[in-house]
């Protein structure tokens, strides 16, 4: 159907939509170079953080995970322009319940999967007793 | 006193699907109303329901990802005896890829501002731009992939090595499907035009490159350098 025109209110978007707010191309281009040269900084950081002495050493996966979701928030924000306003509320609470799993997903393994770990008796001390 | 008010004694419910308050004669489905997302108004305009739909999709997919993911940070030091991550990983591999994926999300983005101004020669060139980079990715991924191999590090060396070839090679595979769905893309655009329909399948499209490139973010922390700090 070539004559079909997508007809919108302009308050009302989807997720990675660019006029969304009547964006002008100049504004659109500004957009994603602010969030390129953020999401570079943070890649450049973390793989910084790996060789730097400035970190306490157990300290670095805590750094590591706290830049990727600061990456992430970059790119969720000026790549898909997941924003707070009110017109963006269901593709805000389909993130939020998709992190949720993800979190109970992740969390959950580690730490059920860490807890039978620490109960589990030593390979050598276990071959031991089968003799 | 407008249409709606003719059926007398039915208070107009305002969650009813179809309701189209401004747009009447146009029927539902137009979508043009108050405030959609607050229970006024017809249903949005396809575009939106599209867009929408595709994000629930991106984020069951990585729901997927995030089980994968799991698995791995479960077997990081699952060795059995054979080679870790620190004997393994090409830095310098590693960080090219992830300037690629960076880069070529970026270039899908400004063909995307290309689309909105409906220039077709900068669609093209930015979509173009974003496949090779994705091609120039996947070419040091699968490279990587084949050294490991050689080495006899393959994925049934060990659990580690069987987690890290699952969740790496998911990722490639959709970095794969991503790169024909571009050149899908790059056609239709080229023999289509901006149609409505193929600007809702570049949007989606746009979507998909940008979760890919998510996931690598989360991809590239904890399997490479976390993995690299134990």
């Amino acid at each position: 159907m070539s004559h079909e025109v997508d007809r919108r209110d302009p308050g009302d978007v989807g997720p990675g939509f660019m006029d969304a707010a009547e964006v002008t191309i100049r504004e659109g281009i500004a957009r994603y170079v602010i969030g390129f040269v953020l999401a570079s900084a943070l890649t450049v950081a973390s793989f910084y953080v790996l060789y730097t002495s400035l970190i306490w050493g157990p300290g670095i996966p805590v750094a590591l995970v706290v830049l990727a979701i600061a990456q992430i928030g970059v790119h969720l924000v000026f790549f898909l322009h997941i924003t707070t306003a009110p017109d963006n509320t269901n593709n805000v609470l389909a993130l939020a319940f998709g992190v949720l799993i993800v979190a109970l997903v992740i969390v959950g393994s580690l730490w059920i999967m860490d807890n039978l770990n620490d109960r589990l008796m030593p390979l050598d001390q276990m071959l031991q007793m089968q003799r | 006193m407008s249409t709606t008010d003719a059926f007398v004694g039915h208070a107009p419910d305002p969650y009813r699907i179809g309701r189209s308050r401004d747009w009447v004669s146009t029927g539902g489905g137009r979508g043009f109303a108050h405030a959609t997302g607050h229970g006024e108004g017809g249903p949005a305009s396809k575009r939106v329901i599209v867009g929408y739909g595709f994000w629930i999709f991106l984020l069951s997919d990585i729901v997927m990802f995030s089980a994968f993911f799991a698995a791995h940070a479960v077997l990081q030091t699952a060795t059995a005896g054979g080679p870790s991550g620190r004997d393994l990983f090409n830095w310098w591999s590693i960080a090219i890829q992830t300037g690629c994926l960076l880069a070529s999300s970026f270039t899908c983005g400004l063909s995307a501002v290309a689309t909105e101004a409906r220039s077709q020669i900068w669609t093209q060139v930015g979509l173009l731009v974003t496949g090779l980079l994705g091609l120039a990715f996947l070419v040091l991924e699968g490279r990587d992939f084949a050294g490991m191999v050689m080495q006899g590090a393959g994925p049934q060396r060990s659990a580690f090595l069987s987690s890290l070839f699952a969740v790496v090679g998911l990722h490639g595979l959709h970095v794969s499907a991503g790169l024909l769905w571009l050149g899908t893309m790059m056609a239709q655009v080229f023999v289509k035009g901006f149609r409505a329909d193929i600007m809702r399948r570049l949007v989606c499209f746009n979507l998909f490159w940008h979760a890919l490139d998510i996931i690598w973010v989360a991809l590239f922390t904890v399997v490479y350098l976390i993995g690299e700090g134990r």
